[in-house]
């Protein structure tokens, strides 16, 4: 009976934290949001958030992104020779990139460079009581340090996004028609007939845009919520990569279900 | 320096803060005159800080009246609290410098922010500010290559770029050598009345706070349990006073945190 007792206690202490820190969470955007306009005016603090999230991850965007469009050339020539359209390689790899995998990648990528790095930063500026002494210097920790990365982050995504499909494609090409010799003019030119600048394109970079202000958000909560210790901001960087993935994954189904329906 | 002329800069009347249940200060009756040096010390956790933060606003009292320059804390909106943080400066105990950001840029920081002053100007006075703490030779240096007590003083001269009418110390003195507790014992006092300002400081090193304070007050439990001049503190009968500053491990604050008698732990009779 009591163990019982117990485990009722637990739960509904578990589901009172968690309604509590939804709340806490939405009560922070609004905040960061009120905010944004402030910081957004200096604009030198979102350009420096900028060079450090999104110059910063070039590297890692730039390689994966070669890296997944040499994979997608492979597979895709593979399975599509079968059919006797070896041809429509072109189509396969920039379609595929842009519509799911640049967003999703890149955003997974991001989350994990530079999520974690966000939270990292503010969780030990709140530990080292940084984030107080601003405070207490009259300076709004939330527009000051918040809000910049925050739309550093929102800025930067789809720029890398972009840029892991343009490395995809040059993948693709590298290996459906350097190396395997599919014919080039048809590879670029199936290409241009068949991806659609406002289906694909512009879709594929809502979908970045909505990751890369989901994972931003997430980032900056943890690291402003954590415990600050040297504990609590390793769990909190740890909450940011996994519930960012999760976050990305879940919105990208939502996204792709309204975006496509199967019309095409 | 304020429209508010009474010789009284920071009073808290009756002052109450607990943490839900859990009751941190209770019955606080405590002014702080202007110009003077006013040192509130006490054990660990006996709540200095939180006495701290509810003057300087990070916390709100949960009964009772906090003053500061004659403005009720819990009446303000944030925007008048933080007009009111500008004319305050505080020092954290480990110095809370950002990391990321050079000496001078950390000392110019509050300048940047809150003034549009232009950077030669800006560039002036945090060289005199560094200068007042002795470390204008340091300006280019980053945070993580500062002593302890360098970074205190960097600390110090970022807590008074603005000219502040209150300064607040948390614990000046944790974890410095001989030498430089001197040296910030004596930054204390002369920035105070170089500056014209008022001084809170807490902290638990007495016999460096007596001979720079103008004014002490104890807390015990929560509460103040004594206070006054240096030369009556060092008079006092009171054993709590007595037990500090002869630092005696057991007294009226026991060495024991509370427990069943030893006998009954090793017997196995107890929880523990």
């Amino acid at each position: 009976m009591n163990g019982l007792l117990a485990l009722v206690r637990r739960l509904g202490r578990g589901v009172t934290d968690a309604v509590w820190r939804l709340g806490f969470a939405a009560r922070f955007f609004g905040l960061l949001l009120l905010y944004s306009g402030q910081s957004l005016l200096r604009v030198h603090l979102t350009i420096r958030e900028v060079y450090f999230s999104g110059v910063l991850s070039l590297l890692i965007i730039v390689v994966s992104g070669l890296f997944v469009g040499m994979v997608l050339g492979l597979q895709g020539y593979e399975t599509l020779q079968r059919f006797g359209s070896g041809d429509a390689l072109g189509v396969l790899v920039a379609l595929s990139l842009t519509r799911e995998l640049g967003p999703v990648v890149a955003a997974l990528l991001f989350a994990s460079r530079a999520g974690s790095a966000v939270t990292a930063e503010i969780g030990l500026m709140k530990a080292t009581e940084q984030l107080k002494a601003m405070d207490m210097m009259a300076v709004n920790p939330i527009a000051r340090v918040v809000a910049p990365r925050f739309w550093g982050g929102v800025i930067s995504m789809p720029l890398l996004a972009a840029l892991f499909s343009a490395m995809g494609v040059f993948g693709g090409w590298l290996i459906g028609v350097v190396l395997i010799g599919v014919d080039e003019g048809a590879f670029w030119s199936q290409m241009q007939a068949a991806v659609d600048f406002r289906f694909d394109v512009v879709n594929g970079v809502i979908k970045s845009v909505v990751f890369g202000a989901a994972v931003s958000l997430i980032a900056v909560f943890e690291g402003y919520d954590c415990t600050p210790t040297a504990e609590g901001v390793s769990r909190a960087i740890t909450r940011t990569v996994v519930s960012s993935a999760l976050a990305i994954l879940a919105l990208d189904f939502v996204l792709t279900s309204f975006m496509f329906r199967g019309q095409s | 320096m304020s429209s508010n002329s009474s010789a009284t800069l920071v009073q808290l009347q009756d002052v109450r803060f607990a943490y839900g249940e859990r009751v941190i200060l209770r019955g606080i009756d405590l002014d702080i005159p202007r110009g003077k040096v006013v040192a509130i010390m006490g054990g660990s956790g006996c709540g200095k800080t939180t006495l701290l933060r509810l003057i300087g606003g990070q916390l709100r009292a949960s009964g009772g009246t906090v003053n500061v320059a004659g403005q009720d804390l819990s009446r303000l909106s944030t925007r008048e609290l933080y007009a009111l943080r500008r004319r305050m400066g505080m020092l954290f105990q480990f110095g809370a410098l950002f990391t990321d950001m050079s000496v001078f840029d950390n000392v110019a920081f509050p300048l940047r922010e809150h003034t549009d002053l232009q950077p030669e100007l800006i560039r002036d006075l945090v060289l005199m500010k560094l200068n007042a703490v002795g470390l204008r030779g340091a300006a280019t240096l980053k945070p993580a290559e500062l002593s302890g007590g360098m970074a205190r003083r960097v600390a110090l001269a970022r807590a008074i770029a603005l000219d502040p009418m209150l300064i607040m110390y948390d614990e000046p003195f944790a974890g410095l050598d001989p030498i430089s507790l001197g040296v910030i014992g004596q930054l204390i006092r002369r920035l105070n009345d170089a500056l014209g300002a008022s001084t809170i400081m807490v902290t638990h090193d007495i016999l460096e706070s007596l001979q720079i304070v103008d004014y002490v007050y104890f807390i015990s439990e929560g509460r103040i349990v004594a206070h006054g001049t240096p030369d009556e503190i060092r008079a006092s009968t009171d054993p709590f006073v007595q037990q500090f500053i002869h630092a005696e491990a057991d007294g009226p604050v026991p060495f024991h945190y509370p427990a069943e008698p030893l006998a009954h732990s090793l017997l196995g009779r107890g929880a523990a």
